[in-house]
């Protein structure tokens, strides 16, 4: 265990680094010169040449690289040109708001993808299966900005018992957390499909099955418990997924998130900003990746005893 | 049996949505950016079976030339994803050792992106447009491709038959062009049918998000992001391409199913 766990960390560092790279490069790829773009056509050559001193731009691609990772460790990430605030000062107004819905619709998944997968792989072959196998596959076949305009529609526009978007309590959070959750939802449904397929084909079904015990405690205790291991990755690297489609649900549903900041970053090219914003979403994948990694380490006693 | 007849009817939506993109010049009843402002926002009726947009521009045109776009897209995607992550794979998987290491740990950090976080780095980087769309989504495939045809080349390398290609003198590219990738194409082309379905919901989003094709060109995404400004009065505008989009993507993800899983 400890061997995997330093491991895991070593190659922490390097995946930082390159993830770092690639938002610095961003800039240095920006056909033109993006002090000029941030500035604007009013600006005078000694505002543009102070503020390309200020984003290291007289710099070449490396030298650039090491003094972005020097700003980004000490905090800085530049200012918005838009709203003038610190990057740092606009995430973290942000942050909190897309926690509470990527975690909500995280947590609605791994529910909802589980209940999906048991039923499926408890009745193979029957037509619960079928309906199953098909409504996880649309799921992940949904684009779910339109999943999510379609939910609009039907709850706030012709029954009107759900708003329409913002923020305020759980009615506000149910139709963008279900709406994330749905692609998600169908991609865990199947692993733990795959996997309570295999378990439940184990001996030690049949045994359990040999001793007397009831259905539901085959299925849940003993099939379940060894189905969820392999499926436990999967809704890890799930989170991924769902902060890209945070940026997506959380313009469709006006949800004043990271993804929507992004994406009226993208609109304004308000090129600090959304290297910030991919910057911060691009670690806390790597991160939860760790954990997912971690907790799988534990879980699994073929990998905590080693 | 089940298997087989999903299979079936996902083929079938795949020929037409290949049809209907091919010959979409031919069967659109009408050009695809041709507006008439008079016709605005008509219901679906005689004449435009699924109505008009704001700008009288037949929505079903507008689905069947956007089949044609997202296609593009979306194989272009695919063939750029495949041929530089496939190069990769087979050459780590074949070099093995450090080269092998190198590379797939560069792949773990392009892997470490949220495919959309990608594709916004480099529209940002790049500027929007159909072309730079396709070249963020192969971007984002390229490590997945690089990791399907390294396990392919490693369940090979070890075979008899191309042991005994080595022994008898054969080359390294002769061992790669005769053994290896014959053998792999299955798993490459089941790999190429999920892409392609993941492909095609990702080029929606970017243009949804106005970083894909730009307007007039008819594409999905920005026909749902466009549609939901009038949804009340018209929501087959909305719906249309969404449905366009769902039974695509769908068809690809049947169509390229293993035989394991659910079924």
């Amino acid at each position: 265990m400890a061997r995997y766990l330093l491991g895991r960390l070593a190659w922490l560092v390097p995946t930082l680094l390159g993830i770092a790279f690639v938002t610095s490069s961003v800039l240095y790829l920006v056909p033109g010169d993006p002090a000029q773009i941030l500035l604007g056509e009013m600006a005078t050559p000694a505002q543009i040449q102070a503020l390309r001193v200020q984003l290291h731009l007289n710099e070449g691609l490396w030298g650039r690289y090491v003094l972005y990772l020097g700003d980004t460790l000490h905090g800085d990430l530049g200012r918005s040109y838009v709203s003038q605030k610190p990057v740092t000062v606009a995430i973290a107004g942000a942050l909190p708001e897309t926690a509470e819905l990527a975690l909500t619709a995280w947590v609605l998944a791994a529910a909802g993808g589980s209940l999906l997968g048991v039923a499926a792989a408890a009745r193979p072959g029957t037509w619960r299966g079928a309906v199953v196998t098909l409504a996880s596959v649309t799921g992940f076949s949904v684009p779910v900005f339109w999943l999510g305009i379609l939910l609009i529609y039907l709850f706030a526009s012709v029954w009107h018992v759900l708003p329409t978007g913002g923020v305020g309590g759980i009615r506000h959070l149910l139709l963008p957390a279900v709406t994330l959750a749905v692609p998600s939802a169908g991609i865990i449904a199947r692993f733990v499909a795959d996997g309570m397929a295999g378990a439940l084909g184990a001996d030690f079904v049949r045994t359990a099955a040999a001793k007397g015990l009831p259905p539901w405690a085959i299925v849940w205790k003993h099939a379940f418990r060894n189905a969820i291991i392999p499926a436990v990755t999967v809704m890890g690297l799930q989170l991924g997924e769902l902060l890209s489609g945070v940026v997506l649900v959380e313009t469709v549903f006006a949800w004043p998130g990271l993804g929507r900041l992004l994406f009226n970053a993208i609109g304004q090219r308000d090129l600090l900003l959304i290297q910030g914003i991919v910057l911060l979403l691009a670690v806390t994948f790597v991160l939860v990746n760790l954990l997912v990694d971690v907790a799988y380490g534990m879980i699994d006693p073929r990998i905590r005893l080693a | 049996m089940k298997g087989d007849w999903t299979r079936r009817i996902a083929l079938g939506i795949l020929v037409f949505v290949v049809g209907a993109a091919i010959a979409a010049p031919w069967i659109a009843p009408h050009g695809p950016v041709a507006q008439n402002l008079v016709a605005a926002l008509k219901a679906p009726g005689p004449g435009h079976w699924l109505g008009t947009d704001q700008y009288g521009r037949d929505e079903w045109a507008r689905i069947l030339y956007g089949a044609r776009l997202t296609l593009e897209i979306a194989v272009a995607a695919v063939a750029l994803g495949l041929a530089i992550g496939g190069a990769i794979g087979f050459w780590a998987g074949m070099a093995g050792g450090w080269v092998d290491a190198v590379w797939m740990r560069l792949m773990d950090i392009v892997l470490a992106f949220p495919y959309l976080l990608i594709a916004i780095a480099v529209v940002t980087a790049l500027g929007p447009g159909a072309f730079h769309a396709a070249f963020a989504i192969g971007a984002y495939l390229v490590p997945s491709a690089a990791r399907v045809a390294r396990s392919a080349a490693l369940s090979l390398k070890d075979r008899d038959f191309v042991e005994a290609a080595h022994a008898l003198g054969a080359g390294r590219w002769r061992v790669f062009a005769r053994h290896l990738l014959p053998n792999s194409l299955s798993t490459l082309w089941t790999f190429a049918g999920v892409s392609l379905g993941r492909a095609v919901i990702f080029d929606a989003a970017l243009s949804f998000l106005g970083l894909g094709a730009q307007p007039p060109q008819p594409s999905w995404g920005d026909m749902i992001n466009s549609g939901r400004d009038y949804l009340l009065a018209s929501p087959v505008l909305t719906l249309a391409p969404g449905i366009a989009i769902l039974l695509t993507v769908a068809a690809f993800n049947f169509a390229s199913e293993r035989r394991a899983g659910l079924s």
